[in-house]
């Protein structure tokens, strides 16, 4: 950052007091970055040195064999199956969303009214969440209740709202509206013009979306759609509301081996569980990293 | 100018620091005061000067933290209320829906910054596993405490408890007359435990209580991990954590959890039921214990007698807590009476865990529980 500041600011800064001196166009950067050291690299510090300590605070890597408890690894692929999801489908539909409204008014009253909506939903989340569709569609729901008198019992099966497919329909519920959020910028910047290039030069619908916007919307897409998994993955207070038993989620995996009254009480445990989830989400930023670099060089 | 004013302000500090030292440590001799220091390591009310002096020592700290206290909690709220009118002395209560793990994560955190717990109320794991972070003290009722109720130095002694039941809607449910009816097609999607068992005492304690109805000994607590497997499979098992508000809703019709804190629910949902089968009675008691770097020493101390004096083991028992003094103040017939006869029946012969069969069923459910919900 520091880097690609340099050169604008020397350029520009040939005052006439002229004379060499220590360059401060850093300066600007310091508030950036101790907000990233405070929130983002001492936690990160913390977590990985705590990880490496058993309960009497001796140096171990024990911590991170316990990763492979049985339930630890199901909790794993449960949550990264389940962000995938709540991710892709968040993310094509509330991009089909987005590109309704941007197509429209860009004054008008829906688009308005989606956006505010959007901007209050994608922060709805947690227990009130979880407990507005436990009131509504859980199993003494009045939704729920009044479909079971017209014969149209949706836990006929099982009371799946308590079980992952539920925990997704409750994810959707914050997943759509931020990508919404996210991606209307990125619509914006498609131009009415390059449509009309394009079809003047004889390319349809099919042209237009696989050889202009597809490419030039895909990082703006691909990048959201990382937001989204990240935002899913670290969810907690949605999930441990609608299902307390059997931790299916990994944040819960770490509250079980960090608060307790039974004693089944391992910080350095849940440390390494935190440690697990930050290599998960480096992995995913990494290859979303690759991916954009090809796309933009595709493009260039 | 400034620095001399400063200097001279120093000065009256250190001299006045002294003079309060002073009187600290000859008011001990002479006990008519309770200094600090003394209250910091008082092991009774008298090393303290008396009862009179704790409580001028209490009133001069004025304030009270707790933590993990709930009001509706076995009627927490009207031990608070009367101890803050009694003395005039603030209660903070904090992260009331706290765990006793969160408890003492508070104490080692907050250290003896103002802000840390004074006294603590846990479950007997927690309890056990943290002794050093407490200070000796006995109530004035020590006696009254059976020997098997109390640590011989006073560093923990058991509050209140009861036994484990299951509580049911009987408007939502059939009535229950052995754990296996929860089993029933009628209580699909119903039935729920108070926490996750891996966590909460509750929790682990409703496992063994369907434990030892399945047959299962306490020394195993597997049996009631086979019952709550079955009541999944069967589709009967609600992994929402039941609370006060998913009783009142209705999502958690069936819950097992202490009676005294079953009882509570029937304020909201006045068809509230408790069931306790013969021979699978479950009991267990809480902990008492002081912060041996309490900020508010004497206050702490001060609220240990309230809650054992006959008024606070009478609040405990209104909300249908077995307060530990009980047996003793039925003898001596300071107990309330309305509030013992209202107390659920109990026909059967209690079962006590130990330190040893608590930590076997914890390491049994830290292994097997996520597997069998799922």
């Amino acid at each position: 950052m520091t880097i690609a500041g340099s050169p604008a600011v020397s350029a520009t800064a040939g005052r006439p007091m002229g004379g060499r001196r220590l360059p401060l166009d850093w300066i600007g950067t310091v508030p950036f970055l101790a907000y990233v050291a405070v929130f983002l690299f001492l936690p990160t510090a913390i977590v990985l040195g705590g990880s490496v300590f058993d309960v009497n605070g001796s140096l171990t890597l024990i911590n991170f064999s316990h990763l492979s408890r049985v339930y630890i690894v199901k909790a794993t692929i449960q949550t990264i199956s389940l962000s995938a999801f709540t991710a892709v489908v968040g993310a094509i539909l509330g991009a089909l969303l987005a590109y309704a409204i941007a197509v429209g008014n860009p004054e008008g009253l829906l688009r308005r009214l989606t956006l505010s909506i959007s901007g209050v939903l994608a922060q709805f989340g947690g227990v009130t969440l979880a407990f507005a569709f436990i009131a509504t569609i859980g199993p003494a729901g009045f939704v729920y209740l009044w479909l079971a008198q017209h014969h149209a019992d949706i836990y006929a099966g099982s009371i799946w709202l308590f079980e992952l497919p539920g925990l997704a329909l409750v994810y959707l519920y914050f997943q759509i509206p931020l990508m919404v959020l996210v991606f209307m910028p990125a619509l914006d910047g498609i131009k009415p013009q390059w449509r009309e290039a394009t079809e003047s030069l004889g390319g349809g619908t099919w042209h237009y979306w696989r050889y202009v916007a597809g490419p030039l919307l895909a990082p703006a897409f691909l990048g959201a759609t990382l937001l989204l998994f990240a935002n899913s993955f670290s969810a907690y207070a949605t999930a441990n509301a609608l299902i307390n038993q059997g931790q299916p989620v990994i944040s819960q995996q770490i509250n079980g081996a960090l608060s307790g009254e039974v004693g089944s009480f391992e910080p350095g445990f849940a440390k390494a569980i935190a440690v697990e989830m930050v290599v998960i989400v480096t992995l995913v930023t990494v290859l979303y990293s690759l991916l954009q670099r090809r796309t933009s060089r595709w493009l260039q | 100018m400034r620095i001399r004013n400063l200097t001279r302000h120093l000065g009256l500090a250190v001299v006045a620091a002294f003079v309060v030292a002073a009187c600290g440590s000859s008011s001990s001799n002479n006990s008519a005061t309770c200094s600090e220091s003394t209250a910091k390591t008082a092991t009774t009310a008298s090393a303290c000067g008396g009862i009179d002096a704790l409580v001028v020592a209490a009133k001069a700290e004025g304030k009270l933290n707790i933590i993990a206290t709930p009001p509706d909690w076995a009627n927490y709220g009207e031990a608070i209320n009367g101890f803050q009118s009694k003395y005039g002395i603030t209660i903070t209560s904090d992260n009331p829906n706290g765990s006793s793990q969160d408890e003492i994560n508070a104490v080692t955190q907050l250290g003896t910054s103002s802000r840390a717990p004074d006294v603590l109320d846990m479950g007997k794991a927690v309890t056990l596993a943290n002794l050093q972070l407490y200070a000796p003290y006995k109530v004035a009722t020590w006696a009254d405490i059976l020997d098997s109720q109390k640590d011989p130095t006073g560093l923990w002694w058991q509050d209140y408890g009861g036994y484990m039941s299951i509580g049911y809607d009987s408007t939502k449910v059939p009535t229950i007359t052995t754990l296996t009816d929860l089993l029933k097609p009628e209580f699909k999607g119903k039935v729920a435990l108070n926490g996750n068992a891996k966590q909460a005492n509750a929790a682990l304690q409703g496992v063994m209580m369907a434990n030892l109805a399945q047959g299962g000994t306490p020394d195993n607590i597997s049996k009631g991990v086979d019952f709550f497997h079955q009541l999944k499979q069967a589709g009967n098992f609600s992994p929402v954590q039941a609370t006060s508000a998913t009783v009142a809703n209705g999502t958690t019709p069936v819950v097992f959890d202490w009676d005294y804190l079953s009882a509570s629910h029937g304020k909201d949902v006045p068809t509230w039921k408790i069931f306790e089968q013969s021979n699978a009675i479950l009991g267990d008691y809480y902990q008492q214990a002081i912060n041996k770097n309490a900020p508010h020493p004497a206050a702490a101390r001060l609220w240990e007698e309230y809650l054992y004096s006959d008024t606070g083991q009478n609040d405990w028992l209104r909300g249908k807590a077995r307060p530990v003094r009980m047996a003793a103040m039925i003898k001596s017939g300071t107990i309330d009476k309305t509030a013992a006869a209202a107390l659920p029946a109990v026909n059967g012969t209690p079962v006590f865990l130990t330190d040893a069969q608590a930590s076997a069923a914890k390491d049994y459910l830290v292994a097997h529980w996520d597997a069998a919900m799922s």
